[in-house]
């Protein structure tokens, strides 16, 4: 294994144009990145490119710009398969991953659960990994159960005999918590998943843009991404599954690409992934994901994962110190990633993001479309900084500086 | 409260750090919220704090309100527009501007969209009171 390179904070930032835009008249601190991390000027060349000299049509026209488009959108995926240790014939491209989960839930979950059968979520997760099963669920009578937290919000995985049984056909579970940033132990997860006969699915949005993914050393069966958090554009994702799940599974939009031969009453479907790619997609979004996962590779994900693991670490240890101001999830750096969430005697985690938004610090306050996760801390919101290789310890400073100041303000 | 003397004691402030003080002592004056009406039917939607909030009508034909928020810059926001609409008819309120002040209050730079929605949210479901009451 090549040495672990180093990152070196001022040249990264540099590379990201916005990271300069000064924000009410003072210097951006963007902690935001669980909701949406910014772009490099790579991702921003990639999509201009694309659009001034090889856009058409993908998989269809007979023409030099058609073929320049369906050449860089199947490179594209190709390169983004690498990233991720996958082969391109098992990358489909969707939205994000609010539509890859769809995408299994629809089309593998309708087709294949009965009424009894058992989907086991964890209370971690994000709603977008909750409520496709619940409408799954309600269309198919099978039941949902859940994994609970402990009281450092990690899975309880001494629950495990006892929420895993012969009906469990899938085990949905997030990667990375993006309302806490705890870090789930997929192995043991998918290990005792796979022993019961069920299937596993990752929503691996928050895990990505932090660690090196490789899909096929994981074991899940399915895993799903978004761009827009891994620095690529918004509105492009990718579900990876193993390919004999992607054949066996029926198509989950109808529509042009995803076809081979339409008659009247009945339609043949293109190889996989095409067969899940109804429509003209988000080519340009694709090439830019392709760009992202390049520059992300220069860079290192082993320099970006040690980088950011200090700088998270700083964060929790500074907050977590303060006086009145409550720090959730897991206490061993280890097993967090990404995010510091708290919460303050005083003062609404709203009223926080309010006077830290006035001071350039973008974070986020409510319940991050996690509300199990809220019940489980017994609040109604939290304060959620969310880290990015970009981020430094500075910025850490003036964070811990702004939250001072909301204690001398709520005081 | 008189919410012109708010606005220009509140624009007489340099820092945003006092004028967010000033709006919280704001709210520390709304009179206390009654317990058994803090439930979700009275929440107000589009908020991304949570806004209670219920009509009182007076003796008198003038419509006031008690609201409350678990966020205390909110609460601030609501104290400022209570007392706007404070001693009005629903015809009186249907007919006070107060998006005008709030924009001459620099507000809407310093509170995110989101807020900013949640303070039409709650100004709409002001309006919306006033209307249900002038047409009985």
């Amino acid at each position: 294994m090549p040495a672990t390179r180093t990152l070196d904070p001022a040249a990264v930032r540099a590379d990201f144009p916005i990271l300069s835009e000064p924000v009410g008249g003072q210097p951006l601190v963007y902690l935001d990145n669980a909701a949406s991390a910014q772009k490099p000027e790579r991702v921003i060349r990639a999509v201009d490119h694309y659009y001034r000299h090889q856009h058409a049509n993908v998989h269809r026209g007979i023409h030099e710009l058609g073929r320049r488009a369906t050449e860089a959108y199947e490179d594209a995926r190709a390169r983004v398969a690498a990233f991720i240790g996958a082969d391109p014939d098992e990358v489909v491209w969707t939205r994000g991953t609010t539509e890859a989960i769809n995408l299994v839930a629809g089309a593998w979950g309708i087709d294949s659960l009965d009424e009894g059968d058992e989907i086991l979520l964890t209370t971690m997760e994000h709603h977008s990994n909750i409520v496709p099963w619940q409408l799954v669920a309600a269309r198919t009578g099978a039941r949902l159960r859940y994994l609970e937290m402990d009281d450092e919000e990690c899975l309880r995985l001494d629950m495990l005999d006892e929420v895993l049984t012969d009906r469990t056909r899938l085990l949905a579970v997030t990667h990375v918590s993006n309302a806490l940033g705890t870090v789930n132990p997929l192995a043991a997860l998918i290990e005792a998943a796979h022993a019961a006969g069920a299937l596993v699915l990752v929503d691996g949005a928050q895990a990505v843009p932090h660690m090196q993914i490789d899909v096929h050393a994981l074991g899940a069966d399915f895993y799903a991404l978004s761009g827009h958090k891994m620095f690529g554009p918004t509105g492009i994702g990718v579900l990876w599954a193993r390919r004999e799940l992607l054949e066996e599974m029926p198509p989950y939009h109808g529509g042009g690409e995803m076809i081979r031969v339409v008659r009247r009453e009945s339609s043949t479907w293109a190889d996989v992934p095409h067969k899940f790619e109804a429509g003209t997609p988000n080519i340009a979004g694709a090439v830019g994901l392709a760009a992202a996962c390049d520059y992300l590779t220069e860079i290192g994900m082993d320099a970006v994962q040690a980088y950011e693991h200090e700088v998270v670490r700083y964060a929790y240890e500074c907050l977590s110190a303060m006086e009145g101001v409550r720090v959730y999830g897991p206490r061993d750096p280890a097993n967090r990633a990404g995010v510091v969430a708290f919460t303050m005697d005083e003062a609404h985690p709203h009223d926080i993001s309010t006077v830290l938004d006035s001071r350039g610090i973008a974070i986020r306050a409510g319940h991050h479309c996690a509300q199990l996760v809220m019940e489980h801390c017994g609040v109604a919101a939290t304060a959620r900084a969310s880290f990015a290789f970009y981020n430094t310890r500075e910025e850490v400073d003036r964070l811990v500086q702004a939250v001072e100041a909301v204690r001398r303000i709520f005081a | 409260m008189d919410p012109a003397r708010f606005a220009e004691r509140f624009k007489r402030l340099r820092s945003w750090e006092d004028r967010y003080r000033y709006l919280i002592q704001m709210g520390r004056k709304l009179p206390p919220f009654p317990d058994e009406e803090r439930i979700d039917a009275n929440l107000v939607p589009g908020c991304m704090s949570r806004v209670w909030m219920v009509p009182d009508p007076r003796d008198d034909g003038t419509l006031g309100f008690l609201a409350d928020s678990d966020a205390h810059i909110v609460k601030g926001l609501i104290a400022v527009l209570l007392s706007v609409y404070d001693g009005k008819t629903p015809e009186e309120i249907l007919d006070t501007d107060v998006e005008g002040l709030f924009e001459d209050l620099e507000l809407g730079q310093h509170l995110s969209a989101n807020r900013r929605n949640g303070f039409y949210s709650m100004n709409q479901k002001i309006r919306e009171y006033a209307r249900a009451v002038a047409a009985m």
